[in-house]
């Protein structure tokens, strides 16, 4: 009863209390029947001995109900939800007269519509207000955490839950976005789902799942300079195409992406869903550890220390199987950039446009012609010869700290090309922003003639005013280049922070290899 | 949700690949506040011209298409963003089942979820049906998720698998929460030994009320 009475106090909708929480918890009391983070038991009905990856370990320890023949029951630790998935979930939660099970388990933020600009201004799309306002009111309803757009903490939902440590190693973490898969870069299985399972979420905290296939990738060798965790993910796309992974969870690992930075780590994640894989992790390691400690959500001290411990054991076992293996080496890694409309329709920067007819494939062939003229390329085009409209440096792929300062060293000094209308810069997070307004990053870009912005999904999605007008290009460091993405009409080149930002100074493509303020070098 | 028992209806043909939900639903339509009314809205970009005039070169606004309610489609069909948007807009639109080579994850699994039964076969399978629906006219499939076969007029005859779990949901139209909950002690004994509720070190702004 005891720890019936522990939850009830806890879901009282009344966050000082959860201040007093806080305080007794860093004072080190033990009071409270809450296991410590990360806590599962091994689990399973495995043999405990045999050598298992990070996937399995997490997927056993979650297993709430096994049955022959049916999709398993798992537990979710982190929901995470935002207002343009989650409001026909709550309706649903409330035509069938459901309560949502544990609302402290889930995190809700306003990420995909708001307006990059002043946000002090009212919300001018209807729309989007009123999905704004469904959401602060189903928070409100439901007792769930809500990050609202004036919130210091607000960002693209993938960006503030790592940053704020309620991204952790071991978690089941779920999201009304394909992009959830950023969070498998803590060694946590994270994965997006449809509106539907976000009320199965709300309403019992669990999904029925079937197993995935697991896919080794490895990447040998040294990070090359100029070469970043992105050009790492598109050339990985590019090789087993956008379907690739389907019904896989991928597992990055190999030296070049050990020496990632978390950031990079979920640079790589991130995009796994465009390789057709829900799930994309790393393997927590010493990396992982020092980003997260001292977060607001991450334990402190002692238990930290206990949680760091369980969080090595989940680390994928030498001589563990998976289904498959997919070995790259870094020195065969350059800068890419896409030329089609899906993020496999990719080359490497020195390369050209390619002719369909060189695809083997009558498929690839249809697809190819269809997306060139799509994109208005013709073959054989030098991809540094291709001019641009826009730039983009933002969204849950490449908006971090790290992807800011990248960007910063190459245009600094310098001017945005007089051909360009519009450089934007979205930073993820305004806690991302701060940090990068600290280091004076702002004024750099400003007086590179960049637009400096308010932290949001922006001009990945275009649900705001952020967007490409029809016929326009960009070269943008988001993670979909599909039809009409940025814009109905517009075509998205995707690369790095790096070749975005010097691509925004020439006004076409460049090799950032060439370049001598390029970041990377090992 | 609807049941998915057996479905006789014309067929129409999208023959693409790698049709991605921000097709099927474009991001200006992410934001309602409801699951219906998008079948206006499906394909847009595609299905129409400035003014929302019909685009005549797009295979859905053909006359001989109107009224479809099998969908063929080509490998990979809806990857892409997690939308359930998309399968939405496939219902309103009218279509009940979806026949092609493969399906991304996400989609693949949201269709379940809203009664659409999306059937799985050969690539060469796919390239007789796409045949036979251009070439004959009011070309109609009857799909059979009971017996598990795929039959035309024509004498055509096509099995397909499905997860049994899968199958069983879709032809009772069950309630995914409803049999969920009916393991509700399992969930709660998972609990019991293991919930672990976020504790908030640093408090952050983070708030229930709307101030």
């Amino acid at each position: 009863m005891a720890f019936r009475e522990a939850l009830s106090q806890l879901l009282q909708p009344d966050w000082r209390k959860r201040e007093w929480l806080v305080t007794m918890r860093s004072a080190g009391a033990t009071a409270l029947p809450l296991k410590m983070p990360g806590n599962y038991p091994a689990g399973g009905k495995t043999n405990r001995m045999a050598a298992r990856t990070l996937y399995e370990k997490i997927w056993e320890a979650h297993i709430v109900r096994e049955e022959p023949g049916q999709p398993t029951l798992i537990y979710i630790d982190r929901h995470l939800i935002h207002e343009g998935t989650s409001p026909q979930a709550f309706a649903g939660l409330k035509a069938a007269g459901r309560k949502v099970r544990q609302p402290q388990l889930t995190f809700a933020v306003m990420d995909h519509s708001v307006s990059t600009k002043n946000r002090l201004l009212p919300v001018l799309d209807a729309d989007a207000l009123g999905q704004f306002e469904a959401l602060a009111r189903n928070c409100e309803e439901h007792g769930v955490h809500l990050f609202d757009m004036h919130s210091k903490n607000q960002g693209i939902i993938h960006i503030i839950g790592p940053e704020l440590g309620i991204t952790q190693p071991g978690q089941t973490i779920v999201c009304g976005d394909s992009h959830t898969s950023t969070h498998g870069a803590f060694g946590a299985l994270a994965f997006g789902i449809g509106t539907s399972e976000i009320e199965h979420v709300l309403a019992t905290q669990c999904l029925t799942q079937f197993k995935s296939k697991t896919m080794k990738i490895e990447i040998n060798g040294k990070r090359p300079r100029g070469v970043t965790a992105k050009d790492f993910i598109l050339t990985i796309i590019g090789k087993i195409g956008i379907a690739g992974g389907t019904g896989y969870v991928f597992e990055y690992t190999g030296e070049a992406v050990r020496g990632l930075s978390m950031e990079g780590r979920m640079t790589m994640c991130n995009m796994s869903i465009e390789g057709g894989a829900r799930a994309g992790m790393v393997s927590p390691d010493e990396t992982t550890f020092a980003y997260l400690e001292g977060r607001p959500f991450v334990p402190r001290g002692k238990e930290f220390q206990v949680a760091v411990d369980h969080w090595r054991s989940l680390a994928t076992d030498p001589g563990a199987t998976f289904d498959e293996t997919l070995t790259l080496h870094a020195n065969e890694l350059a800068p890419m950039v896409t030329w089609g409309t899906n993020p496999g329709m990719v080359t490497q920067v020195t390369d050209r446009v390619p002719d369909p007819a060189s695809f083997g494939d009558p498929v690839d062939r249809e697809a190819a012609s269809r997306a060139l003229v799509y994109m208005d390329l013709k073959p054989g085009t030098r991809i540094e010869d291709i001019p641009l409209d826009r730039v983009f440096i933002g969204s849950c792929t490449n908006s971090r700290i790290e992807d800011l300062r990248a960007a910063a060293k190459v245009v600094a000094g310098k001017h945005v090309s007089k051909d360009l209308k519009q450089a934007l810069v979205v930073p993820g997070s305004r806690r991302v922003k701060v940090e990068a307004e600290t280091e004076g990053l702002d004024k750099i870009f400003r007086d590179a003639g960049f637009e400096w912005r308010d932290a949001g999904c922006s001009m990945c999605i275009g649900m705001n005013d952020d967007v490409l007008l029809s016929g326009e290009r960009s070269a943008s460091t988001s993670n979909r280049n599909f039809e009409g993405r940025q814009g109905k009409g517009g075509r998205t080149h995707l690369v790095s922070p790096m070749m975005a930002a010097a691509a925004a100074i020439e006004g076409h493509f460049v090799d950032i290899r060439d370049w001598k303020n390029a970041d990377g070098a090992e | 949700m609807e049941p998915f028992v057996k479905h006789t209806g014309l067929v129409a043909p999208l023959d693409r690949v790698n049709v991605d939900t921000d097709q099927m639903v474009p991001k200006q339509f992410l934001k309602f506040l409801t699951r219906e009314g998008y079948g206006r809205v499906l394909f847009y970009d595609w299905r129409y011209l400035p003014g929302e005039k019909l685009n005549p070169d797009f295979v859905l606004n053909q006359p001989r298409y109107k009224g479809a309610s099998v969908l063929l489609a080509r490998a990979n069909f809806g990857c892409g963003s997690s939308r359930e948007h998309a399968p939405w807009a496939i219902l309103d639109y009218g279509f009940r089942t979806i026949v092609a080579p493969s399906y991304a994850d996400i989609f693949y699994n949201n269709c379940f979820k809203n009664g659409i039964l999306p059937v799985t076969l050969s690539n060469e399978q796919m390239d007789e049906l796409f045949q036979r629906a251009e070439k004959q006219k009011d070309y109609r499939l009857t799909v059979d998720l009971e017996k598990q076969i795929v039959t035309d007029d024509g004498g055509l005859r096509y099995e397909f698998t499905i997860d049994p779990f899968r199958r069983d949901c879709l032809l009772r139209g069950l309630d995914d929460i409803g049999l969920t909950l009916v393991h509700d002690s399992h969930i709660s004994g998972f609990e019991d030994k293991n919930l672990r509720l976020p504790v908030m070190y640093d408090p952050v702004d983070v708030k229930y009320h709307k101030q």
